[in-house]
């Protein structure tokens, strides 16, 4: 399935070729078609009804909520939700530390993936089968079972609820995965490129910023925008590591606050349409990288 | 598989590092590094503590197998293993069951028969879930299902069926199914997705010939696309699993476990053991479980994936 991350076709290409087809199997759009749109919009809708209740109460004025409950239209526009969530947070810092922490790891976590996947799907040192595997292995291990001695290495090195920690850990954790897609697709790189390449004299390193890198960049590019949002997504050791309130990043921040049992129902979605706010803005902006890129996982 | 030409022809050659693999095992250092320090260290850390006695102050004490056989007869850690069945049920076997048949419906009847973009954007829609911050979801959803104020129990009253409100998370009855519903909600799309990629590699043709020979829908997608897209099948079954597993952000979020041990799971389990309860040796004694299922599982699934694909080609 690595194919699906080198080739830039777009996902209806295979659609639109069987025109012809088509434009034949249109015309059977018998009761059991319509009944099948039916369903899915259905199902469909129902996906989307908590985004639209989010929408609907994110500023909706109190008084209106108090008396009208959740499923009222909106009568007047009032941001005071938002604004005191934001400042009981200081959700702008959150939101600062989360762009930082996932920027980081995914630039150094290509870079890290870059570098291994050189080795093992160009280089093919010896035992690569056993290493992928070690590697596949990594990015599948339970964070519970790193959690504490991490936590515990930190304290020794100092980097307890610091983002430096943060970022190496998710940059590894990654970086696992990212190994694993790219030397696979790395494995079926043009070896005549390479061979010209060190025919110009160009050394290893240079084939590999010159020629192996530019060549992948769109696999390359979805890598980047998956660590991000994957990075951006994470709860777990974010939350064990960043305990004060300056370091935390946007999902701890609303993590901390739920946990503490002291939101009502205006904040809460006021907290919720900040949070689903961010990764919309991505989904908008990567939608064509993250459904062609969704199956990467499906590397053989 | 070309091999590594050792000698260059040519004068005026400047080339770094001459000899086979040697220069390239360089770029696999600063990974042997880091992977030591963040992974393979603390593995085997966690592993070791699970064999003593610790608060996580001052020195540890060796007890041997104690953490382990503590966990054989507590009941809290059982309803655990027995929750994490639930959360494979809701987030790979019941998703993969309802993705399939999602994605095959947009493939074959919406992109064909209406059309691609009609089913390109139902399936963005459906996928949109995925890209949410667990934490984030979750805490909608736990205001929807609030008792009092949520938007489910106000829309039920608000219709005359204010009889079925209930606190659907507060009651042992309901919390694990109510979190199982919201895992399927979560979840759908990712199978949506990648089936839907499968199907355009999958060929055609089989599924049109069988169509003209009378197979019905149902016949055609069990009998001739499940086959065909079997890899992307085990790659969501064994991704689900996994992620399922690691159901912390929703468990944090949604329940804290509760009520009672209601949806704990070994998750929550062992962060409260390491955080709350501060009895680390036994925390570790649960991660290492789920440490040894989850690779247990990855390696299985694997060698079937391998096994399967393998008789395909041959």
């Amino acid at each position: 399935m690595s194919g699906t991350l080198t080739s830039h076709r777009p996902a209806q290409h295979g659609l639109a070729r069987r025109r012809p087809a088509r434009r034949r199997l249109a015309q059977r759009r018998g009761p059991a078609a319509w009944l099948t749109l039916l369903a899915l919009v259905v199902v469909t809708l129902a996906v989307l009804v908590p985004f639209a209740l989010i929408a609907l109460n994110a500023f909706k004025p109190p008084a209106q909520y108090a008396a009208h409950g959740p499923l009222s239209f909106p009568d007047g526009f009032y941001t005071g939700g938002i604004s005191t969530f934001w400042d009981t947070t200081d959700f702008g810092r959150a939101l600062w530390n989360s762009v930082l922490i996932s920027g980081c790891v995914c630039v150094l976590a290509v870079l890290l993936s870059i570098f291994n996947a050189y080795a093992l799907g160009i280089g093919r040192v010896k035992g690569r089968t056993w290493i992928l595997g070690a590697f596949l292995i990594a990015n599948f291990l339970p964070q519970e079972g790193l959690v504490y001695p991490l936590y515990d290495l930190a304290k020794e090195a100092g980097l307890y609820d610091t983002q430096l920690a943060v970022i190496i850990i998710f940059t590894v954790i990654q970086a696992a995965f990212g190994t694993y897609l790219l030397s696979s697709v790395l494995s079926t790189f043009p070896r005549e490129l390479l061979e010209a390449a060190r025919m110009d004299g160009a050394g290893r390193a240079r084939i590999l910023w010159r020629v192996v890198v530019p060549v992948s960049r769109p696999t390359l590019g979805v890598l980047l925008v998956f660590f991000f949002i994957w990075t951006w997504n994470e709860f777990f050791l974010p939350l064990v590591f960043l305990v004060s309130n300056q370091n935390q990043t946007v999902p701890v921040a609303l993590g901390t606050l739920e946990g503490q049992h002291i939101m009502n129902p205006l904040t809460t979605s006021g907290a919720a349409l900040l949070g689903v706010f961010p990764t919309i803005i991505f989904f908008l902006i990567f939608q064509r990288t993250l459904t062609r890129g969704v199956t990467v996982g499906s590397v053989k | 598989m070309a091999a590594v030409p050792r000698r260059r022809s040519g004068a005026g050659v400047r080339t770094t590092g001459t000899r086979g693999a040697g220069p390239y095992l360089t770029y696999l250092l600063p990974a042997a590094v880091l992977f030591t320090v963040v992974i393979a260290i603390p593995l085997v850390m966690n592993v070791y503590t699970s064999f003593t006695n610790w608060t996580g102050i001052g020195p540890r004490q060796w007890a041997g197998l104690a953490n382990y056989r503590q966990l054989l007869h507590d009941s809290e850690f059982w309803a655990s293993m027995w929750h994490s069945l639930a959360l494979i049920a809701a987030m790979a076997v019941v998703p993969a069951v309802i993705g399939l048949i999602v994605a095959a419906a947009l493939f074959d009847v919406i992109a064909k028969r209406f059309s691609p973009r009609v089913a390109s954007l139902l399936r963005a829609c459906i996928y949109l879930p995925q890209v949410l911050p667990i934490i984030v979801a979750a805490i909608v959803w736990g205001w929807i299902l609030d008792p009092q104020y949520g938007a489910l129990n106000v829309a039920l009253r608000d219709v005359g069926l204010g009889f079925l409100a209930r606190d659907l998370l507060g009651d042992p009855q309901t919390a694990l199914a109510t979190v199982m519903a919201v895992l399927v909600w979560f979840q759908l799309g990712y199978p949506v997705v990648i089936f839907m990629a499968a199907l355009q590699r999958a060929d055609p043709a089989l599924g049109e010939a069988a169509e003209i020979d009378g197979a019905t829908w149902r016949q055609r997608l069990w009998l001739v696309t499940v086959p065909q897209i079997r890899p992307e099948i085990y790659v969501v079954l064994l991704t689900c699993t996994v992620a399922s597993l690691r159901a912390f952000g929703w468990i944090y979020a949604l329940t804290s476990g509760g009520p009672g041990v209601a949806t704990q799971v070994p998750s929550y389990y062992a962060y409260q053991s390491f955080f709350t309860n501060l009895d680390v040796g036994y925390g570790s004694a649960i991660a290492t479980v789920m440490t040894v299922i989850i690779v247990a599982v990855s390696v299985v699934f694997l060698w079937v994936q391998r096994r399967h694909t393998a008789g395909d080609t041959t």
